[in-house]
Protein backbone atom coordinates (compact mmCIF):
# COMPACT_ATOMS: atom_id res chain seq x y z
CA UNK A 1 0.00 0.00 0.00
CA UNK A 2 2.62 2.27 1.10
CA UNK A 3 6.39 1.98 0.06
CA UNK A 4 8.97 4.29 0.64
CA UNK A 5 12.17 4.03 -1.35
CA UNK A 6 15.11 6.01 0.23
CA UNK A 7 13.29 8.84 1.28
CA UNK A 8 14.98 12.52 2.46
CA UNK A 9 13.26 15.27 3.19
CA UNK A 10 15.70 18.55 3.85
CA UNK A 11 13.25 21.28 5.29
CA UNK A 12 14.81 24.76 3.95
CA UNK A 13 16.96 26.01 6.28
CA UNK A 14 18.69 22.69 6.14
CA UNK A 15 17.22 20.74 8.73
CA UNK A 16 17.28 16.96 7.85
CA UNK A 17 13.26 15.66 9.26
CA UNK A 18 13.55 12.36 7.31
CA UNK A 19 16.96 10.66 6.53
CA UNK A 20 16.82 7.43 3.59
CA UNK A 21 14.03 5.99 4.60
CA UNK A 22 12.60 2.77 3.11
CA UNK A 23 9.88 0.79 4.36
CA UNK A 24 6.35 -0.66 2.99
CA UNK A 25 3.49 -1.12 4.38
CA UNK A 26 1.55 -3.98 2.72
CA UNK A 27 -2.60 -3.54 1.54
CA UNK A 28 -4.65 -4.32 4.90
CA UNK A 29 -2.41 -4.10 7.01
CA UNK A 30 -2.09 -2.15 10.44
CA UNK A 31 1.31 -0.43 11.59
CA UNK A 32 2.29 2.15 14.11
CA UNK A 33 4.84 4.23 13.97
CA UNK A 34 6.64 5.21 17.04
CA UNK A 35 9.58 7.75 18.25
CA UNK A 36 9.95 10.49 19.85
CA UNK A 37 8.83 13.89 19.37
CA UNK A 38 10.93 15.43 16.03
CA UNK A 39 12.03 12.18 15.13
CA UNK A 40 9.85 12.68 11.70
CA UNK A 41 6.78 10.95 12.71
CA UNK A 42 4.69 13.82 11.34
CA UNK A 43 6.90 14.20 8.56
CA UNK A 44 6.61 10.90 7.11
CA UNK A 45 2.63 11.27 7.05
CA UNK A 46 2.47 14.85 5.46
CA UNK A 47 4.99 13.30 2.43
CA UNK A 48 2.64 10.36 2.14
CA UNK A 49 -0.78 12.93 1.87
CA UNK A 50 1.00 15.13 -0.32
CA UNK A 51 0.81 18.06 2.46
CA UNK A 52 4.96 18.13 1.81
CA UNK A 53 7.03 16.42 -1.11
CA UNK A 54 10.64 14.79 -0.61
CA UNK A 55 13.79 16.33 -0.96
CA UNK A 56 14.92 12.54 -2.05
CA UNK A 57 13.55 9.00 -2.87
CA UNK A 58 10.41 7.80 -4.04
CA UNK A 59 7.13 7.19 -2.59
CA UNK A 60 5.07 4.85 -4.24
CA UNK A 61 1.26 4.79 -2.97
CA UNK A 62 -1.19 2.17 -3.89
CA UNK A 63 0.85 2.14 -7.20
CA UNK A 64 0.90 5.18 -7.74
CA UNK A 65 4.05 7.00 -7.81
CA UNK A 66 3.56 10.21 -5.41
CA UNK A 67 6.56 12.08 -7.84
CA UNK A 68 5.07 12.20 -10.86
CA UNK A 69 1.22 13.50 -8.85
CA UNK A 70 0.91 16.74 -10.29
CA UNK A 71 -0.42 19.40 -7.80
CA UNK A 72 -3.50 19.38 -10.06
CA UNK A 73 -3.99 15.88 -9.11
CA UNK A 74 -3.37 15.80 -5.00
CA UNK A 75 -6.78 16.20 -3.90
CA UNK A 76 -7.67 12.90 -6.05
CA UNK A 77 -4.71 11.21 -4.24
CA UNK A 78 -6.13 12.50 -0.72
CA UNK A 79 -9.46 10.91 -1.63
CA UNK A 80 -8.45 7.86 -1.15
CA UNK A 81 -6.95 8.70 2.21
CA UNK A 82 -8.48 8.96 5.15
CA UNK A 83 -6.38 11.70 7.43
CA UNK A 84 -6.92 12.01 11.13
CA UNK A 85 -5.23 14.51 13.25
CA UNK A 86 -4.59 15.24 17.00
CA UNK A 87 -5.88 18.49 17.60
CA UNK A 88 -9.38 17.15 14.98
CA UNK A 89 -9.14 19.87 12.47
CA UNK A 90 -13.36 20.24 12.80
CA UNK A 91 -14.72 23.05 12.11
CA UNK A 92 -16.59 24.44 14.64
CA UNK A 93 -19.48 26.78 12.55
CA UNK A 94 -21.09 23.31 11.33
CA UNK A 95 -23.27 20.32 13.16
CA UNK A 96 -21.12 17.06 13.88
CA UNK A 97 -23.47 15.43 10.98
CA UNK A 98 -21.99 18.31 8.17
CA UNK A 99 -18.48 17.86 9.31
CA UNK A 100 -18.86 14.28 8.39
CA UNK A 101 -20.37 14.62 5.21
CA UNK A 102 -17.49 17.17 3.87
CA UNK A 103 -15.66 14.62 2.19
CA UNK A 104 -18.72 13.16 0.29
CA UNK A 105 -20.36 16.31 -0.97
CA UNK A 106 -16.47 17.03 -2.54
CA UNK A 107 -16.49 13.70 -4.48
CA UNK A 108 -19.85 15.15 -5.94
CA UNK A 109 -22.58 12.15 -4.17
CA UNK A 110 -26.03 12.51 -4.35
CA UNK A 111 -28.17 13.56 -1.60
CA UNK A 112 -29.42 10.40 -0.60
CA UNK A 113 -26.58 8.68 -0.76
CA UNK A 114 -24.67 11.51 1.64
CA UNK A 115 -27.24 10.89 4.52
CA UNK A 116 -26.67 7.14 4.12
CA UNK A 117 -23.29 7.29 4.57
CA UNK A 118 -22.68 9.55 7.01
CA UNK A 119 -24.83 8.18 9.33
CA UNK A 120 -23.28 4.80 8.86
CA UNK A 121 -19.86 6.38 9.98
CA UNK A 122 -21.35 8.44 12.43
CA UNK A 123 -22.77 4.95 13.71
CA UNK A 124 -19.41 3.14 13.50
CA UNK A 125 -17.55 5.52 15.87
CA UNK A 126 -21.06 5.29 18.28
CA UNK A 127 -22.20 9.21 17.79
CA UNK A 128 -25.31 8.41 15.45
CA UNK A 129 -27.28 10.69 18.34
CA UNK A 130 -25.40 13.70 17.90
CA UNK A 131 -25.83 14.14 14.78
CA UNK A 132 -27.29 17.57 15.19
CA UNK A 133 -24.70 18.58 17.90
CA UNK A 134 -22.45 21.45 17.51
CA UNK A 135 -18.45 20.12 17.44
CA UNK A 136 -17.43 22.64 20.04
CA UNK A 137 -20.05 20.74 22.89
CA UNK A 138 -18.47 17.55 22.55
CA UNK A 139 -15.64 16.19 24.88
CA UNK A 140 -12.47 15.65 23.52
CA UNK A 141 -12.90 11.99 22.48
CA UNK A 142 -15.96 12.63 20.93
CA UNK A 143 -14.64 15.08 18.77
CA UNK A 144 -11.73 12.25 18.05
CA UNK A 145 -14.18 10.29 17.03
CA UNK A 146 -16.28 12.99 14.76
CA UNK A 147 -12.65 13.43 13.22
CA UNK A 148 -12.40 9.47 11.94
CA UNK A 149 -15.86 9.22 10.97
CA UNK A 150 -14.54 11.83 8.83
CA UNK A 151 -11.62 10.28 7.77
CA UNK A 152 -13.52 7.05 6.91
CA UNK A 153 -17.04 8.35 5.62
CA UNK A 154 -15.66 7.69 2.09
CA UNK A 155 -14.04 4.27 2.96
CA UNK A 156 -10.66 5.32 1.94
CA UNK A 157 -8.39 2.35 1.22
CA UNK A 158 -5.98 3.91 3.67
CA UNK A 159 -6.34 5.69 7.24
CA UNK A 160 -3.53 7.78 8.66
CA UNK A 161 -3.82 9.52 12.03
CA UNK A 162 -1.32 11.74 13.37
CA UNK A 163 -1.64 11.09 17.42
CA UNK A 164 -4.80 10.44 17.40
CA UNK A 165 -5.03 9.78 20.73
CA UNK A 166 -2.52 12.57 21.87
CA UNK A 167 -4.81 14.34 24.68
CA UNK A 168 -6.82 11.60 25.41
CA UNK A 169 -6.61 9.76 28.64
CA UNK A 170 -5.57 6.10 28.76
CA UNK A 171 -9.34 4.48 28.33
CA UNK A 172 -10.39 6.32 25.93
CA UNK A 173 -7.45 6.18 23.79
CA UNK A 174 -7.39 2.26 23.95
CA UNK A 175 -11.42 2.67 22.60
CA UNK A 176 -9.78 4.98 19.41
CA UNK A 177 -7.60 2.45 19.04
CA UNK A 178 -9.71 -0.60 18.78
CA UNK A 179 -11.75 1.66 16.38
CA UNK A 180 -9.03 1.59 14.16
CA UNK A 181 -8.69 -2.29 14.72
CA UNK A 182 -11.95 -2.46 13.51
CA UNK A 183 -11.15 -0.84 10.33
CA UNK A 184 -8.13 -2.74 9.41
CA UNK A 185 -10.38 -5.79 10.30
CA UNK A 186 -12.71 -4.91 7.05
CA UNK A 187 -9.57 -4.08 4.74
CA UNK A 188 -7.96 -0.56 5.38
CA UNK A 189 -4.74 -0.20 5.69
CA UNK A 190 -3.59 1.86 8.88
CA UNK A 191 -0.54 3.71 9.83
CA UNK A 192 -1.27 5.37 12.77
CA UNK A 193 1.72 7.74 14.08
CA UNK A 194 2.14 7.55 18.16
CA UNK A 195 4.49 8.08 21.20
CA UNK A 196 2.43 5.67 23.28
CA UNK A 197 4.43 2.71 23.77
CA UNK A 198 2.65 1.18 25.86
CA UNK A 199 -0.48 1.56 24.36
CA UNK A 200 1.17 -0.05 21.07
CA UNK A 201 2.57 -2.69 22.84
CA UNK A 202 -1.13 -3.35 24.52
CA UNK A 203 -2.72 -3.39 20.74
CA UNK A 204 0.07 -6.07 19.78
CA UNK A 205 0.83 -4.48 16.42
CA UNK A 206 3.79 -3.88 14.75
CA UNK A 207 5.70 -0.72 14.53
CA UNK A 208 8.31 1.65 12.53
CA UNK A 209 10.31 3.61 14.98
CA UNK A 210 12.25 6.79 14.07
CA UNK A 211 14.52 8.37 15.86
CA UNK A 212 16.25 11.57 14.36
CA UNK A 213 14.75 11.01 10.71
CA UNK A 214 16.06 7.39 10.10
CA UNK A 215 14.38 4.14 10.77
CA UNK A 216 15.61 1.86 13.69
CA UNK A 217 13.85 -0.37 13.98
CA UNK A 218 11.38 -2.08 11.40
CA UNK A 219 8.09 -4.33 12.13
CA UNK A 220 6.35 -4.01 9.63
CA UNK A 221 7.63 -4.16 5.75
CA UNK A 222 7.49 -7.71 4.58
CA UNK A 223 11.11 -9.35 4.51
CA UNK A 224 12.37 -6.68 6.64
CA UNK A 225 15.38 -4.83 5.63
CA UNK A 226 16.03 -2.53 8.18
CA UNK A 227 18.29 0.11 5.76
CA UNK A 228 18.57 2.87 7.44
CA UNK A 229 19.16 1.24 11.13
CA UNK A 230 23.19 0.09 9.87
CA UNK B 1 -9.94 2.91 -6.10
CA UNK B 2 -12.76 2.09 -4.64
CA UNK B 3 -13.75 5.52 -4.05
CA UNK B 4 -15.95 7.89 -5.27
CA UNK B 5 -19.29 7.35 -6.79
CA UNK B 6 -19.73 6.15 -10.32
CA UNK B 7 -19.80 7.95 -13.02
CA UNK B 8 -23.14 8.86 -14.43
CA UNK B 9 -24.39 9.75 -11.50
CA UNK B 10 -21.66 12.12 -11.20
CA UNK B 11 -22.56 14.74 -14.51
CA UNK B 12 -25.92 15.38 -12.80
CA UNK B 13 -25.00 15.45 -8.95
CA UNK B 14 -22.40 18.35 -10.47
CA UNK B 15 -25.23 20.54 -11.56
CA UNK B 16 -27.12 19.95 -8.31
CA UNK B 17 -23.75 20.67 -6.68
CA UNK B 18 -23.33 23.92 -8.32
CA UNK B 19 -26.91 24.67 -7.82
CA UNK B 20 -26.50 23.87 -4.12
CA UNK B 21 -23.29 26.16 -3.98
CA UNK B 22 -25.15 29.11 -5.66
CA UNK B 23 -27.84 29.21 -2.98
CA UNK B 24 -25.35 28.07 -0.31
CA UNK B 25 -23.40 31.26 -0.82
CA UNK B 26 -26.61 33.45 -0.99
CA UNK B 27 -27.53 31.96 2.44
CA UNK B 28 -24.28 32.56 3.78
CA UNK B 29 -24.36 35.84 2.55
CA UNK B 30 -27.99 36.49 4.28
CA UNK B 31 -26.10 35.07 7.45
CA UNK B 32 -24.10 38.34 7.93
CA UNK B 33 -26.94 40.86 6.50
CA UNK B 34 -25.09 43.95 7.75
CA UNK B 35 -22.07 43.97 5.73
CA UNK B 36 -24.01 42.03 2.75
CA UNK B 37 -25.40 45.28 2.70
CA UNK B 38 -23.02 47.46 3.00
CA UNK B 39 -21.20 45.60 0.28
CA UNK B 40 -24.20 45.92 -2.23
CA UNK B 41 -24.81 49.54 -1.33
CA UNK B 42 -21.39 50.25 -2.23
CA UNK B 43 -21.61 48.59 -5.57
CA UNK B 44 -25.00 49.86 -6.13
CA UNK B 45 -23.61 53.34 -5.63
CA UNK B 46 -20.61 52.80 -7.71
CA UNK B 47 -22.84 51.94 -10.82
CA UNK B 48 -25.68 54.20 -9.89
CA UNK B 49 -23.64 57.37 -10.70
CA UNK B 50 -22.40 56.02 -14.38
CA UNK B 51 -25.80 54.57 -15.48
CA UNK B 52 -27.61 57.85 -13.84
CA UNK B 53 -25.16 60.00 -15.99
CA UNK B 54 -25.62 58.09 -19.48
CA UNK B 55 -29.66 58.12 -19.13
CA UNK B 56 -29.17 61.75 -18.61
CA UNK B 57 -27.06 61.96 -21.70
CA UNK B 58 -29.49 59.56 -23.89
CA UNK B 59 -32.07 61.71 -22.86
CA UNK B 60 -30.31 65.20 -24.07
CA UNK B 61 -29.37 63.12 -27.23
CA UNK B 62 -33.21 62.08 -27.68
CA UNK B 63 -34.44 65.81 -26.87
CA UNK B 64 -31.90 66.82 -29.53
CA UNK B 65 -32.76 64.45 -32.09
CA UNK B 66 -36.34 66.22 -32.51
CA UNK B 67 -34.12 69.37 -33.33
CA UNK B 68 -32.45 67.84 -36.06
CA UNK B 69 -35.64 67.74 -38.40
CA UNK B 70 -35.97 71.53 -37.57
CA UNK B 71 -32.90 72.17 -38.69
CA UNK B 72 -34.14 75.01 -41.74
CA UNK B 73 -31.97 77.30 -43.84
CA UNK B 74 -34.50 80.15 -44.12
CA UNK B 75 -33.76 82.15 -47.64
CA UNK B 76 -34.58 85.51 -47.85
CA UNK B 77 -34.89 86.85 -51.38
CA UNK B 78 -34.24 90.15 -53.17
CA UNK B 79 -37.08 92.72 -52.38
CA UNK B 80 -37.38 92.65 -55.98
CA UNK B 81 -37.67 89.63 -56.67
CA UNK B 82 -41.73 88.72 -57.85
CA UNK B 83 -43.55 85.52 -56.70
CA UNK B 84 -43.30 83.83 -60.08
CA UNK B 85 -39.85 83.95 -59.86
CA UNK B 86 -39.29 82.69 -56.49
CA UNK B 87 -41.42 79.70 -57.59
CA UNK B 88 -39.51 78.75 -60.40
CA UNK B 89 -36.67 78.83 -57.91
CA UNK B 90 -38.62 76.82 -55.44
CA UNK B 91 -39.06 74.30 -58.15
CA UNK B 92 -35.75 74.34 -58.80
CA UNK B 93 -34.44 73.26 -55.63
CA UNK B 94 -37.04 70.78 -55.27
CA UNK B 95 -34.88 68.81 -57.62
CA UNK B 96 -31.81 69.41 -55.06
CA UNK B 97 -30.57 66.27 -54.46
CA UNK B 98 -29.72 67.39 -50.80
CA UNK B 99 -32.71 69.23 -50.39
CA UNK B 100 -35.89 67.78 -48.45
CA UNK B 101 -38.82 69.78 -49.37
CA UNK B 102 -38.81 73.87 -49.58
CA UNK B 103 -41.64 76.22 -48.69
CA UNK B 104 -42.47 79.24 -49.82
CA UNK B 105 -43.75 82.69 -47.63
CA UNK B 106 -44.97 84.89 -49.40
CA UNK B 107 -44.75 88.71 -48.34
CA UNK B 108 -48.69 88.81 -46.91
CA UNK B 109 -47.67 85.49 -45.23
CA UNK B 110 -44.94 86.90 -43.97
CA UNK B 111 -46.26 90.01 -42.88
CA UNK B 112 -49.30 88.06 -40.94
CA UNK B 113 -46.87 85.66 -39.31
CA UNK B 114 -44.87 88.91 -38.05
CA UNK B 115 -48.14 90.76 -36.87
CA UNK B 116 -49.46 87.81 -34.70
CA UNK B 117 -45.80 86.83 -32.93
CA UNK B 118 -44.24 90.16 -32.16
CA UNK B 119 -47.06 92.48 -31.37
CA UNK B 120 -46.61 95.34 -33.23
CA UNK B 121 -49.85 94.29 -34.94
CA UNK B 122 -51.26 97.97 -34.60
CA UNK B 123 -48.06 99.75 -35.44
CA UNK B 124 -47.62 97.78 -38.74
CA UNK B 125 -51.16 99.22 -40.38
CA UNK B 126 -49.31 102.48 -40.80
CA UNK B 127 -46.62 100.95 -43.36
CA UNK B 128 -47.94 102.50 -46.43
CA UNK B 129 -46.06 98.86 -48.17
CA UNK B 130 -44.77 95.35 -47.25
CA UNK B 131 -41.04 95.63 -46.39
CA UNK B 132 -40.67 92.47 -46.21
CA UNK B 133 -38.99 90.34 -48.82
CA UNK B 134 -40.23 87.01 -50.28
CA UNK B 135 -38.80 83.70 -48.03
CA UNK B 136 -38.12 80.45 -48.62
CA UNK B 137 -37.95 77.77 -45.89
CA UNK B 138 -34.91 74.74 -46.91
CA UNK B 139 -35.40 71.44 -45.39
CA UNK B 140 -32.07 70.24 -45.98
CA UNK B 141 -31.34 66.21 -45.80
CA UNK B 142 -29.91 65.82 -43.07
CA UNK B 143 -26.61 63.39 -42.78
CA UNK B 144 -25.34 63.48 -39.08
CA UNK B 145 -22.38 61.62 -40.41
CA UNK B 146 -21.19 64.80 -42.54
CA UNK B 147 -22.24 67.91 -40.88
CA UNK B 148 -19.82 70.07 -43.10
CA UNK B 149 -22.43 68.67 -45.74
CA UNK B 150 -25.01 71.49 -44.74
CA UNK B 151 -22.33 74.10 -44.63
CA UNK B 152 -21.81 73.27 -47.85
CA UNK B 153 -25.26 73.69 -49.03
CA UNK B 154 -25.78 76.98 -47.00
CA UNK B 155 -22.99 78.57 -49.35
CA UNK B 156 -24.03 77.15 -52.70
CA UNK B 157 -28.10 78.71 -51.71
CA UNK B 158 -26.63 82.33 -50.77
CA UNK B 159 -24.40 82.22 -53.92
CA UNK B 160 -28.15 82.36 -55.89
CA UNK B 161 -28.55 85.70 -57.79
CA UNK B 162 -32.39 85.81 -56.14
CA UNK B 163 -31.04 85.39 -52.54
CA UNK B 164 -30.05 88.11 -50.48
CA UNK B 165 -29.43 86.46 -47.23
CA UNK B 166 -29.26 82.47 -46.47
CA UNK B 167 -29.50 81.62 -42.62
CA UNK B 168 -28.81 78.71 -40.93
CA UNK B 169 -30.05 79.13 -37.36
CA UNK B 170 -29.47 75.64 -35.62
CA UNK B 171 -25.39 76.71 -35.40
CA UNK B 172 -25.83 75.50 -31.50
CA UNK B 173 -27.28 72.56 -32.49
CA UNK B 174 -23.74 71.11 -33.55
CA UNK B 175 -22.49 72.85 -31.01
CA UNK B 176 -24.12 70.61 -28.71
CA UNK B 177 -23.42 67.45 -30.52
CA UNK B 178 -19.47 68.25 -29.64
CA UNK B 179 -20.57 68.39 -26.00
CA UNK B 180 -22.83 65.47 -26.14
CA UNK B 181 -19.66 63.52 -27.91
CA UNK B 182 -17.11 65.18 -24.80
CA UNK B 183 -20.27 64.32 -22.30
CA UNK B 184 -20.06 60.30 -23.82
CA UNK B 185 -16.35 59.98 -23.32
CA UNK B 186 -16.27 61.37 -19.64
CA UNK B 187 -19.14 58.87 -19.10
CA UNK B 188 -17.01 56.28 -20.41
CA UNK B 189 -14.24 57.24 -18.25
CA UNK B 190 -15.88 57.74 -15.21
CA UNK B 191 -17.87 54.53 -15.60
CA UNK B 192 -14.35 52.49 -16.35
CA UNK B 193 -13.02 54.29 -12.99
CA UNK B 194 -15.88 53.02 -10.87
CA UNK B 195 -16.11 49.99 -12.75
CA UNK B 196 -12.54 49.38 -11.26
CA UNK B 197 -13.86 50.58 -8.02
CA UNK B 198 -16.56 47.35 -7.98
CA UNK B 199 -13.80 45.01 -9.17
CA UNK B 200 -11.50 46.38 -5.99
CA UNK B 201 -14.51 46.24 -3.45
CA UNK B 202 -15.52 42.82 -4.43
CA UNK B 203 -12.11 41.68 -4.55
CA UNK B 204 -11.25 43.29 -0.85
CA UNK B 205 -14.70 41.28 0.36
CA UNK B 206 -13.58 38.18 -0.59
CA UNK B 207 -10.29 38.32 0.40
CA UNK B 208 -11.54 39.14 3.96
CA UNK B 209 -14.13 36.28 3.61
CA UNK B 210 -11.04 33.71 2.33
CA UNK B 211 -9.22 34.41 5.85
CA UNK B 212 -11.98 34.25 7.77
CA UNK B 213 -12.55 31.03 5.93
CA UNK B 214 -9.27 29.67 6.48
CA UNK B 215 -9.42 26.95 8.74
CA UNK B 216 -12.78 25.51 6.39
CA UNK B 217 -10.32 25.87 3.13
CA UNK B 218 -7.27 24.11 4.89
CA UNK B 219 -9.67 21.47 5.83
CA UNK B 220 -10.95 20.73 2.58
CA UNK B 221 -7.58 20.90 1.25
CA UNK B 222 -6.91 18.17 3.22
CA UNK B 223 -9.71 15.76 2.22
CA UNK B 224 -8.94 16.13 -1.69
CA UNK B 225 -11.34 18.90 -2.52
CA UNK B 226 -9.98 20.57 -6.15
CA UNK B 227 -9.17 24.00 -6.22
CA UNK B 228 -12.37 24.32 -8.26
CA UNK B 229 -14.61 22.74 -5.56
CA UNK B 230 -12.63 25.46 -3.03
CA UNK B 231 -12.95 28.63 -5.55
CA UNK B 232 -16.68 27.84 -6.57
CA UNK B 233 -18.32 29.39 -3.41
CA UNK B 234 -16.04 32.55 -3.45
CA UNK B 235 -17.17 33.04 -6.99
CA UNK B 236 -21.06 32.55 -6.07
CA UNK B 237 -20.37 35.20 -3.83
CA UNK B 238 -18.79 37.63 -5.96
CA UNK B 239 -21.18 36.60 -8.79
CA UNK B 240 -24.25 37.67 -5.67
CA UNK B 241 -22.76 40.49 -4.81
CA UNK B 242 -22.34 42.24 -8.21
CA UNK B 243 -26.05 40.89 -9.09
CA UNK B 244 -27.57 42.31 -5.89
CA UNK B 245 -25.49 45.49 -6.11
CA UNK B 246 -26.48 46.07 -9.98
CA UNK B 247 -30.28 45.71 -9.06
CA UNK B 248 -30.05 48.24 -6.21
CA UNK B 249 -28.16 50.21 -8.69
CA UNK B 250 -31.13 50.03 -11.29
CA UNK B 251 -33.45 50.80 -8.23
CA UNK B 252 -31.51 53.67 -7.45
CA UNK B 253 -31.66 55.35 -10.98
CA UNK B 254 -35.29 54.26 -11.78
CA UNK B 255 -36.23 55.86 -8.75
CA UNK B 256 -33.93 58.95 -8.86
CA UNK B 257 -35.71 59.22 -12.25
CA UNK B 258 -38.86 59.01 -10.77
CA UNK B 259 -38.42 61.92 -8.69
CA UNK B 260 -36.79 63.78 -11.64
CA UNK B 261 -39.88 63.32 -13.96
CA UNK B 262 -42.48 65.41 -12.94
CA UNK B 263 -40.41 68.69 -12.80
CA UNK B 264 -39.12 68.14 -16.04
CA UNK B 265 -42.15 67.62 -17.23
CA UNK B 266 -43.27 71.39 -16.04
CA UNK B 267 -39.82 72.78 -17.40
CA UNK B 268 -40.74 70.92 -21.25
CA UNK B 269 -44.31 72.39 -20.72
CA UNK B 270 -42.76 75.62 -19.90
CA UNK B 271 -40.95 75.13 -23.35
CA UNK B 272 -44.19 74.00 -24.98
CA UNK B 273 -42.63 70.71 -24.99
CA UNK B 274 -44.00 67.45 -24.46
CA UNK B 275 -40.64 66.09 -23.70
CA UNK B 276 -40.47 63.49 -20.88
CA UNK B 277 -37.67 61.41 -19.74
CA UNK B 278 -37.26 57.98 -20.61
CA UNK B 279 -35.69 54.86 -18.34
CA UNK B 280 -33.66 52.55 -18.43
CA UNK B 281 -34.77 50.35 -21.70
CA UNK B 282 -34.72 46.51 -21.23
CA UNK B 283 -31.73 46.59 -22.89
CA UNK B 284 -29.79 49.00 -20.81
CA UNK B 285 -31.04 47.44 -17.87
CA UNK B 286 -29.85 43.97 -19.00
CA UNK B 287 -26.38 45.28 -19.58
CA UNK B 288 -26.60 46.88 -16.29
CA UNK B 289 -26.96 43.79 -14.43
CA UNK B 290 -24.34 41.81 -16.41
CA UNK B 291 -22.03 44.15 -16.89
CA UNK B 292 -22.36 44.62 -12.70
CA UNK B 293 -22.22 40.75 -12.13
CA UNK B 294 -19.17 40.41 -14.69
CA UNK B 295 -17.78 42.55 -12.36
CA UNK B 296 -18.62 40.52 -9.64
CA UNK B 297 -17.07 37.53 -10.61
CA UNK B 298 -13.94 39.18 -12.05
CA UNK B 299 -13.15 40.61 -8.71
CA UNK B 300 -13.97 37.21 -6.65
CA UNK B 301 -11.66 35.31 -9.27
CA UNK B 302 -9.42 37.69 -9.43
CA UNK B 303 -9.10 37.85 -5.18
CA UNK B 304 -9.10 33.98 -4.76
CA UNK B 305 -6.77 33.82 -7.40
CA UNK B 306 -3.73 35.94 -5.27
CA UNK B 307 -4.94 34.45 -2.50
CA UNK B 308 -6.30 30.54 -2.57
CA UNK B 309 -2.67 29.04 -3.24
CA UNK B 310 -1.32 30.99 -0.09
CA UNK B 311 -4.11 28.26 2.23
CA UNK B 312 -2.17 24.86 2.30
CA UNK B 313 -2.44 22.84 5.49
CA UNK B 314 0.64 22.36 7.24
Amino acid sequence: MIHFDNVSKRYPGGYEALNQVSFRLPRGKMGYLTGHSGAGKSTLLKLIALIERPSRGQIILDGVNLSHISNRQVPYVRRNIGIIFQNHHLLYDRPVFDNVAMPLVIQGYRHREIQSRTRAALDQVGLLKKEKSDPITLSGGEQQRVGIARAIVHKPALLLADEPTGNLDPELSLEIMELFARFNQVGTSVLIASHDLDLIQHMGAQALSLKDGRVVHDEISPHVTTAGAA
Amino acid sequence: MRTGPKHNTLISAYFIHHARVLLGSLGHLTRHPMSTMMTMAVIAIALTLPSGLYLALNNISGLSEGWDSSTKISLFLHASVDERKAQTLLNRLQLHNEIDHVSLITKEQGLDQFKQLSGFGSALQFLESNPLPIVLVVQPIIDTKRPDRIDQLLKELESDKLVELAQLDMQWVKRLYALLEIAHRVIWAIGGLLGLAVLLIVGNTIRLDIQNRRSEIEVSKLIGASNAFIRRPFLYTGFWYGFSGGLLAWLLTTSSLYLLAEPVEKLALLYHSDFQLSGLSAGDTANLIMISCGLGLLGSWLAVGRHLDEIEPS
